[in-house]
């Protein structure tokens, strides 16, 4: 293992490699390897993008630690995404992150040219670093190509295999070496600007500011990427104004600098790949265009789509009922062993009810959390996570939504909670959030025992012709929440998610056997990040739901049979007063006290509706398919003696269930991912406001056509 | 001729790429400048996007991406 803690202390303070590439080059395997899979998971300053740090393990323990960073992959440093500029901050240090001692590179030996553009700028800023030339094995690569494109880089560069960890020890002796020697790197592959352009990156060098100015060639790539980046309206924070307006002088000029870049860069690539003989990995790509030819079909690429789908929905929906069951069963179990060890009152009701059934709230989730990320590990590892995207983009795009964001929104089908966890397969953070908003209003697992129960109460059997309302009702159900999720996309990505349209990209990365080593270690970690994190969260919030049906306890203490501890009704509860308070608010839906009352117990989970009805109703029974809560439900009667539960009013309250984010967990979860307040306010306060309208708009125009 | 409209199998020369500047720029930083060889492999069985061959490595980019890059005819 690692040294002692004593040992830590006496050590020299780490230094700071950062870990970077293109996106999808197979960064995130190496990381893994070289932090040996235990990685601190923070946030940048001020952002809320996570920032993962490990340290590499060294052999012997002469060297001082070092740290690793894992920085967002980007195509290059003059990107516009949130992510993508903190890879920018990261390499060069003006945001608080100070300069890095070192990089790591990491290039995909099947890409080479598109991957080749990032180093060149890394190249050009002198910072030290090494190449760590990917998969080269499977891409047809000359064996010597890492040692020729080290020759002709002037950086070392070791070939790697992120899935077997090979390489990785000469990476990091690699790494040290270059940590060791204090000279600046002196590359020696060079891009020829025209002379045009380094005048002018010359006169934008004089308005750098002076804490990022360093070696000639240092400051004049400074100046290269603020003009080739800045612009009027970018996001760019913590550029002087001085700056900006010199870019602003230069670009006025007309030329076309973005342009006359790449093509420099390109040149200058194209010249080095003749040099060192790369050719295209001819083998990979014709394997896995077989592959293609069948599962990117018009007709066999849908039909496997949708298998592999339904096997996903399937396994959330059906296959983890057991464990759910499981759970659920010892949870009980161990809320009865509370109540038969503890005497009666406050303190065991609150032990058996609010912790024990806190903890069971969240430890319930787990079944399907690890499913879900198992089935999303093993795509992703696959190459068909992408081809997914692909397949899909068409439709997704149409709503604003990303082709990745199909899953996440598949999975909420059977609950928000994982689908918001697997939203973290998106690489932009505007299309996370904006999939996180709306996937709370697919229908999920837990409204199914309210729908069941109000179709059951109100709308029954014998109405039914040969096609049963019944199952009407369910199917529109489902598809109204399709349909106001994906307009929910819609509108929300052109107001308050809105972002900034960056040309679609995907790769289709070649097919590899997927590994299961490497899911079990994500599904593990997310597992734990939501105990921890959205876990603590559910647990207080149903300790203090419990408590607002619980408390004030009735103060008549003797009773004849004795002084038993008194189960308040629910009706004198903070609970039941709440909801007669919001009594007038509600009736316009069509609801009274009771229901009102049955929503604010359904916060703590949707179907916890069912038995808190039955608390309400005080009857024996609670779930859907009790009979004498169903009968009690069809006999409350209004004063005038109408039925209660008219119609109209079991459609409000489906419709009501169907948007309203009626689940603490949920916003739990999308405050822990999003790592703010802000967006489940967001969340909470569009769907409640959605499912009032819709409700008042259900129960207004059903009661005036007589329903 | 855009790249938007060239048909299955077809390849042509990148000659201009147009477009807002940040969605230009990451255009080109693709590799996706004049002068470049450009192959489509297939479209998506929704017709969007189309799947092409740049420098070696296969991408894939919406129709309406694809139709801000302007071809020529003949080989690199």
């Amino acid at each position: 293992m690692n040294a002692s803690p004593a040992a830590m202390e006496r050590a020299p303070s780490p230094r700071r490699a950062v870990l970077l590439g293109n996106p999808n080059v197979g960064k995130t395997s190496l990381f893994n390897h070289l932090t040996g899979l235990r990685a601190r998971v923070g946030n940048y300053p001020g952002v809320t993008v996570e920032r993962r740090v490990g340290t590499i393990r060294t052999k012997g323990s002469l060297h001082a630690p070092i740290e690793l960073v894992d920085a967002p992959g980007t195509y290059s440093l003059s990107a516009r995404s949130e992510e993508e500029q903190l890879t920018f901050h990261e390499v060069v240090g003006p945001e608080g992150l100070g300069r890095p001692d070192a990089l790591v590179v990491v290039l995909d030996a099947g890409q080479l040219a598109r991957c080749l553009y990032l180093l060149v700028s890394l190249l050009e800023l002198r910072v030290p670093l090494v190449v760590a030339l990917n998969m080269a094995d499977e891409s047809d690569a000359a064996t010597d190509l890492p040692a020729r494109l080290s020759f002709e880089l002037g950086v070392p560069v070791v070939s790697t295999n992120g899935r077997t960890g090979e390489g990785l020890d000469q990476l990091v002796s690699a790494l040290v070496e270059v940590l060791e020697s204090a000279r600046a790197p002196t590359p020696r592959f060079q891009v020829a600007y025209d002379s045009t352009l380094r005048r002018d990156a010359d006169r934008v060098a004089d308005a750098l500011p002076n804490d990022w100015k360093g070696s000639v060639e240092r400051t004049r790539a400074l100046a290269l990427w603020a003009l080739g980046t800045l612009e009027p309206d970018d996001e760019w924070t913590n550029v002087p104004a001085g700056l900006r307006s010199r870019v602003a002088e230069v670009r006025a000029e007309g030329r076309d600098i973005d342009l006359e870049l790449a093509e420099a860069r390109y040149a200058a690539i194209e010249r080095l790949l003749v040099e060192v003989g790369d050719r295209p990995p001819l083998t990979r790509i014709q394997a896995t265009e077989r592959v293609d030819r069948i599962l990117l079909h018009p007709l066999w690429g849908f039909l496997v789509f949708v298998l592999t789908m339904c096997v996903v929905f399937q396994a959330l929906f059906a296959w983890a009922d057991p464990a759910i069951g499981a759970i659920e069963w010892v949870v009980s179990a161990v809320q009865g062993l509370v109540t038969d060890m503890l005497p009666p009152g406050v303190l065991r009701d609150l032990l058996s009810a609010g912790v024990v059934g806190g903890v069971g709230n969240v430890i319930v989730f787990l079944p399907q959390i690890l499913l879900l990320f198992l089935f999303i590990g093993l795509l992703e590892d696959s190459g068909y996570m992408a081809r997914v995207a692909y397949l899909v983009d068409r439709i997704m795009r149409s709503l604003g939504l990303h082709g990745r964001a199909f899953v996440p929104m598949l999975s909420g089908f059977a609950c928000a909670v994982p689908a918001i966890l697997a939203t973290r397969t998106l690489e932009r953070r505007r299309d996370r959030i904006l999939t996180m908003m709306v996937v709370p209003l697919m229908t999920c697992s837990a409204r199914l025992p309210v729908y069941s129960l109000i179709i059951a109460a109100i709308f029954p059997l014998e109405s039914s012709g040969p096609f049963p309302l019944q199952g009407f009702l369910l199917l529109f159900m489902y598809l109204l929440s399709v349909v106001t999720g994906l307009l929910a996309a819609w509108v929300l990505g052109r107001t308050l998610v809105r972002g900034r349209s960056v040309p679609l990209l995907l790769e289709l990365p070649p097919y590899r056997a997927p590994r299961l080593a490497p899911t079990l270690v994500m599904m593990k970690e997310r597992a734990l990040e939501f105990l921890r994190e959205a876990g603590s969260v559910i647990l207080i919030a149903t300790v203090l739901l419990w408590g607002l049906l619980y408390f004030p306890r009735s103060t008549e203490t003797a009773s004849p049979s004795g002084p038993t501890s008194v189960q308040t009704p629910l009706e004198d509860t903070y609970g039941g007063r709440l909801g007669k308070a919001l009594e007038p608010v509600v009736e316009p839906l069509g609801f009274d006290w009771k229901i009102a009352t049955g929503i604010i117990g359904a916060f703590a989970a949707r179907e916890v509706f069912v038995s808190t009805m039955a608390l309400v109703y005080q009857v024996e029974g609670d779930d859907e398919n009790s009979a004498p809560l169903r009968e009690r439900i069809k006999s409350e009667r209004n004063a005038d003696g109408s039925p209660r539960f008219s119609p109209a009013v079991g459609l409000s309250l489906m419709v009501f269930f169907a948007f309203a984010c009626q689940c603490m967990s949920t916003l739990a979860v999308v405050r822990r991912e999003t790592q703010s307040w802000r967006w489940p306010a967001v969340l909470f306060t569009y769907m409640t406001t959605l499912a009032y309208a819709a409700s008042f708009l259900v129960f207004q125009v059903g009661r005036a056509l007589g329903f | 001729m855009t790249l938007g409209e060239l048909p299955i199998g077809g390849s042509a020369i990148v000659d201009r790429v147009e477009g807002a500047r940040a969605f230009r720029r990451r255009l080109l930083e693709l590799g996706l400048i004049p002068g470049t060889k450009v192959e489509v492999l297939r479209v998506a069985p929704l017709g969007d996007p189309i799947e092409l061959l740049v420098r070696g490595y296969r991408l894939s980019l919406r129709r309406e991406d694809a139709a801000l890059v302007s071809l020529r005819e003949g080989a690199a």
